[in-house]
């Protein structure tokens, strides 16, 4: 599904992010990104989005080389992905439903999927009971599962999701994991960055460690494996 | 583009319009102020350039005035001398009798006044017609050595002047139109900035989404088209009306003479509104593309 190979990346003021990383991504896989802060998780992630460039390497996405992807496809490239961030990032003047629907509207759904699709992922997150309400309304469990609705909607390949629980207490944390974990059963590859050292040990799945830009651990049901 | 995208990118643009409206205001007013100078510039070559290309047919025809004590015979003779002058199409004489019951005739209603001259003052003349007005000079020089003339008068230098002034007109003009015009793309670029701002956090979720460029971009381009388009409405309607009333007033109340240069009021819109329209509307999408550019890195 992800295949990194040799990738490098040295941002223009010389600090090198990424030392070349190779790694490969099953489609079924669940996988933890952990390390510390400035470790390159950030630029994994932005490399995946195509939001920034490897300096070395080749990035390749469902068997597609997306490395030297030009700029009018790589809207099409990120419809492949769906992205799920700490803060929500959700619209406060829309509800539930019109948040999610809105991620279908700009990418031209035509209304008769939208009303089929939305009520379908509301269930799925368990937010059926919720499609009206504003995001000032909801908790941040709630609010979350929203942002998750809406990065599947479309039904990525990939989702990534970059520290989902980083504002939620564990029991929502949890929650939240059974969320992402069953949509990983249902056929799409996640691919978490986290510090939640709880949620990694007990989840038992397959754990990438960073560390200064290189790859210092990769195992199949790892463990966080650091102090604090 | 998709029917439903195209409704959403209407709406988008319109509610950005709506948010910001003191400068959706002052972006309308820039384009409507820009293109209301180029209206009245508009105005000025066109009657000036219109009143010389008038003259100019004028021109081709040269009146002789022949000195007021020459008897019928060298009246004669010196019609034959000019005859002899190549490059002469026509040549008609024009008593001084004639030349009055003209002169009363463009007077109009008013002629009677004329009435009351005890004494008619105009010239006996030759009027000629030139073959190539390129030569008029040399005709004109080969004519006045002729014995019997009074005075040449002939429109070339009005002519030129008035083509001198249209184009001094057109120049400084455009410099003005050229400032005017950059002033209302900067405004109307801050004021798609300020709509960039307000739907920034729309926009980021947009670009993970998966949402193409340009259904970023458009419902801003739409929104400076449209405040480009009011503008130029707002244009077209001043220039109109305040022309129409310039016109009747002059028309109505200064002699007819002039009037009979201004190109009516009809004809002068003919070329105003498609070119407002399409000015201000292009004005309008230049300040959303400069905007984009700088403020929105897609």
């Amino acid at each position: 599904m992800i295949e990194l190979r040799n990738i490098s990346k040295t941002y223009s003021k010389g600090v090198q992010a990424l030392k070349n990383i190779n790694l490969k991504i099953d489609k079924e896989d669940f996988i933890f990104l952990v390390g510390p802060s400035g470790a390159g998780k950030s630029t994994f992630i932005k490399l995946l989005l195509k939001e920034e460039e490897p300096t070395e390497g080749n990035i390749i996405i469902k068997d597609k080389d997306v490395t030297n992807l030009s700029r009018r496809k790589v809207p099409y490239h990120r419809r492949n992905i769906g992205i799920v961030f700490q803060d929500f990032r959700l619209l406060p003047n829309k509800t539930v439903y019109e948040n999610v629907a809105f991620a279908m509207q700009i990418i031209e759904a035509s209304s008769k999927e939208i009303r089929r699709q939305v009520p379908m992922i509301l269930g799925m997150v368990g937010l059926s009971n919720k499609a009206s309400s504003y995001p000032h309304e909801l908790s941040g469990g709630e609010k979350q599962r929203v942002s998750i609705a809406r990065a599947i909607v479309n039904n990525p390949s990939i989702l990534i999701a970059d520290e989902p629980t980083g504002n939620l207490d564990p029991e929502t944390a949890w929650e939240i994991m059974k969320v992402l974990k069953q949509i990983n059963r249902r056929g799409t590859t996640v691919l978490m960055a986290t510090h939640a050292r709880d949620i990694v040990d007990i989840m038992q799945q397959r754990v990438i460690a960073l560390e200064k830009g290189r790859i210092v651990r990769d195992e199949q049901r790892g463990a966080y494996g650091y102090e604090g | 583009m998709k029917a439903r995208t195209v409704k959403y990118t209407f709406s988008q643009g319109f509610k950005g319009l709506w948010r910001n409206r003191g400068m959706t205001a002052a972006s309308i007013g820039s384009v409507a102020a820009s293109l209301m100078i180029l209206g009245l510039i508009i105005i000025l070559v066109l009657n000036i350039s219109n009143s010389a290309e008038l003259l100019k047919m004028q021109f081709d025809e040269v009146q002789i005035y022949l000195q007021d004590d020459l008897s019928v015979q060298e009246i004669d003779s010196v019609g034959n001398e000019i005859e002899e002058i190549s490059g002469i199409s026509e040549i008609t004489y024009e008593s001084k009798e004639e030349a009055l019951s003209k002169f009363k005739e463009s007077w109009g209603e008013e002629g009677y006044l004329l009435d009351s001259l005890e004494e008619n003052t105009l010239p006996n003349s030759y009027i000629i017609k030139i073959e190539n007005l390129e030569i008029a000079d040399e005709i004109v020089n080969e004519i006045s050595v002729i014995e019997g003339i009074d005075e040449i008068k002939y429109y070339k230098e009005v002519v030129d002047q008035l083509l001198n002034i249209a184009s001094f007109i057109r120049t400084a003009g455009l410099i003005i139109i050229l400032v005017l015009v950059l002033i209302a793309v900067f405004i109307i670029s801050n004021t798609i900035k300020l709509t960039l701002n307000a739907r920034r956090q729309e926009i980021g979720i947009m670009k993970y989404v998966g949402a193409t460029n340009w259904f970023i971009r458009w419902p801003f381009i739409l929104e400076g088209m449209f405040l480009g388009f009011m503008g130029g409405v707002i244009a077209i309607a001043t220039v109109y009306f305040g022309y129409n009333y310039v016109f009747e007033a002059i028309t109505d109340q200064f002699f007819v003479m002039i009037s009979v240069h201004m190109i009516p009021v009809e004809s002068m819109m003919d070329k105003v509104i498609l070119m407002f329209a399409v000015l201000g509307t292009g004005v309008g999408a230049l300040g959303s593309i400069f905007s984009l550019r700088r403020h929105l890195r897609v």
